[in-house]
């Protein structure tokens, strides 16, 4: 390194901290204002009270929570499988993971639209399905009284979409361990899933725990998945507050729905912390 | 004893080998399956005619193959002019942000200095706040200024996204480029902004491309912001998803494949700092 002058860093530094402040704290702190805030201007609760009492909210905060209970879980394992995999080192596995990172770029909305194609009434899960003989006639997977099976829908195309990154963390997390540990449980006679189970899983404790953090947060946030799949059928915590000012032009409870959002993101970091016994450069990945 | 045990060991052994082969590669081979398939029927439905749309039992090989619906989708009204929108925003972010951001990026890989830890942390957990949160109150600040519908406004919305990360990768480019070679020059009386434009500039270049692509996938994908930023002046994505309640399947079809292209040269050029952006190891 240079000799440390602090002024010369600084002044590099400078002009990001400044943009990341304008544009991230500034706007935080004025959609926290915002959702204290009546029309008139007056503080108070009301943006709250409304967003309480929005007959929509129940559902989109139920719907919010039992997707990220769904989606989660599944990610980690096929991630943990399609890594566990590669990094096993057969011959062609250059190629598997150029194919299993190649949902790593692609945008929610798109992959709803993605889904949409397979699940829609003459979509092609319907003629796969019926083509093999199980099932009589097409299902209406995406009408209003299949429910269950929108929900479902839209957990195949999350988890279709955003295994990629998790992936990606969990490889990272597998070329930290030694080849030894490998090598050692092998000697000692271990079969390849008491292997895996006793000692990969402990030494990938860390990447587990980035990633497990990484996409709860962000299963917070979801929106276009849901909106290519089910319109208004599902509605979910982001999609509310994308309504409450798009559509019905009021700031106040959409603040008032985006403030929730992050103060479930904060909660949700703080317990992962707090339960897992993370550092926060861990998080910070 | 042993000479008759032997081989049969081996045997057992050989076959374990092979059966272990298949099961890694069935279970690799349905992975990539689940992974591929979709975008394969995307691509299909993409390339058929339009009125293949409502052929039942929908043909799962390229039977009725067209540029029909693609053509019918980029001359839709409105799709042209947003996917100019969505190049230029693209463009805009990835200039604006790698302005702001290399110096930050250089200065964490090249210096130490108070407060280096506190920043580097802070940087990474800016890229963790909600795009709702960002997007509602600066929409009612760029209604003020007059930035509200324009493609400024969403280039500085996207540029706040992606900053982060690009200071994370150019950190880490500039980590892997030699310090010495930068000192050789600077002892060789070149001043050390000439050291950086001329050495470690043009040897950071391959990294510098990487954090551009991504940081054009991140603002080519990004909708929620888009959407509540502007109405008229609209990128891809805004405009796909404005219109989703209101077109034929085969508009939305030929939509999201057109969304999914620049993905799919992104492993491509981004194999060698995948690690970067999501892993550990910095």
């Amino acid at each position: 390194m240079f000799r440390s002058e602090a002024a010369l860093p600084l002044g590099l530094l400078a002009p990001t901290l400044i943009y990341l402040g304008l544009l991230i704290l500034l706007p935080v702190a004025q959609a926290v204002t915002l959702s204290f805030q009546a029309a008139d201007g007056s503080f108070g609760l009301d943006a709250y009270r409304k967003m309480w009492s929005d007959q929509a909210f129940t559902e989109a905060f139920r719907n919010t929570i039992l997707l990220i209970v769904a989606i989660v879980p599944l990610q980690m394992v096929l991630a943990l499988s399609m890594a566990l995999l590669i990094h096993s080192r057969f011959p062609g596995h250059g190629a598997f993971l150029y194919i299993y990172a190649l949902p790593l770029a692609i945008s929610d909305l798109a992959a709803g639209i993605v889904w949409l194609a397979m699940f829609t009434d003459q979509g092609y899960l319907n003629t796969i399905l019926q083509g093999l003989g199980l099932i009589k006639e097409p299902i209406a997977y995406l009408s209003y009284e299949n429910l269950q099976w929108i929900f479902i829908a839209v957990v195949v195309a999350e988890s279709w979409r955003a295994t990629a990154i998790v992936l990606v963390i969990l490889l990272a997390g597998l070329q930290l361990i030694p080849r030894d540990y490998f090598e050692a449980a092998e000697v000692f006679g271990a079969n390849r899933i008491r292997r895996t189970l006793s000692v990969v899983l402990p030494m990938l404790r860390p990447s587990l725990q980035s990633a497990l953090i990484i996409r709860t947060i962000f299963a917070f946030q979801v929106f276009g998945v849901v909106l290519a799949l089910a319109g208004r059928q599902l509605p979910v915590l982001g999609y509310e507050a994308y309504d409450w000012y798009y559509n019905n032009r009021n700031e106040h409870i959409a603040a008032a729905f985006a403030t929730l959002i992050l103060v479930l993101t904060i909660a949700v970091t703080i317990v992962y912390m707090r339960l897992l016994r993370v550092r926060e450069t861990e998080i910070a990945r | 004893m042993t000479a008759i045990a032997a081989p049969a060991v081996r045997r057992t052994a050989s076959r374990r080998v092979i059966v272990d082969r298949i099961l890694l590669y069935g279970a690799a081979g349905f992975l990539a399956l689940w992974t591929l398939f979709p975008i394969y029927l995307i691509a299909l439905a993409a390339f058929s005619e339009r009125t293949a749309i409502y052929d039942y039992p929908k043909a799962l090989l390229p039977t009725r193959f067209s540029a029909d619906t693609m053509s019918f989708f980029v001359n839709s009204t409105g799709v042209l002019s947003s996917l100019r929108n969505s190049v230029i925003v693209a463009l805009g972010t990835i200039v604006l942000g790698l302005l702001i951001g290399t110096p930050a990026g250089y200065a964490l890989a090249r210096f130490s200095f108070p407060g280096r830890g506190f920043i580097q942390v802070g940087v990474l957990i800016s890229k963790m706040f909600p795009i709702a949160i960002l997007s509602i109150p600066l929409a009612v600040t760029f209604i003020q200024i007059g930035l509200y519908d324009t493609l400024q406004g969403v280039i500085i919305i996207h540029t706040a996204m992606v900053l982060p990360f690009i200071v994370i990768v150019t950190a880490g480019v500039f980590l892997g480029v030699s310090r010495e070679l930068e000192e050789a020059a600077t002892t060789l009386g070149t001043s050390r902004f000439g050291a950086f434009v001329r050495v470690a500039l043009p040897l950071a270049l391959p990294g510098l491309a990487a954090a551009a692509i991504f940081t054009f996938v991140t603002s080519w994908n990004e909708v929620f912001a888009a959407t509540i930023l502007t109405v008229r002046n609209t990128t891809l994505p805004a405009q796909v998803l404005g219109a989703l309640n209101i077109s034929p399947l085969y508009f939305r079809f030929a939509g999201g494949f057109f969304l999914i292209i620049p993905s799919l040269f992104f492993i491509f050029f981004m194999r060698r700092y995948l690690f970067n952006l999501w892993g550990p190891g910095r």
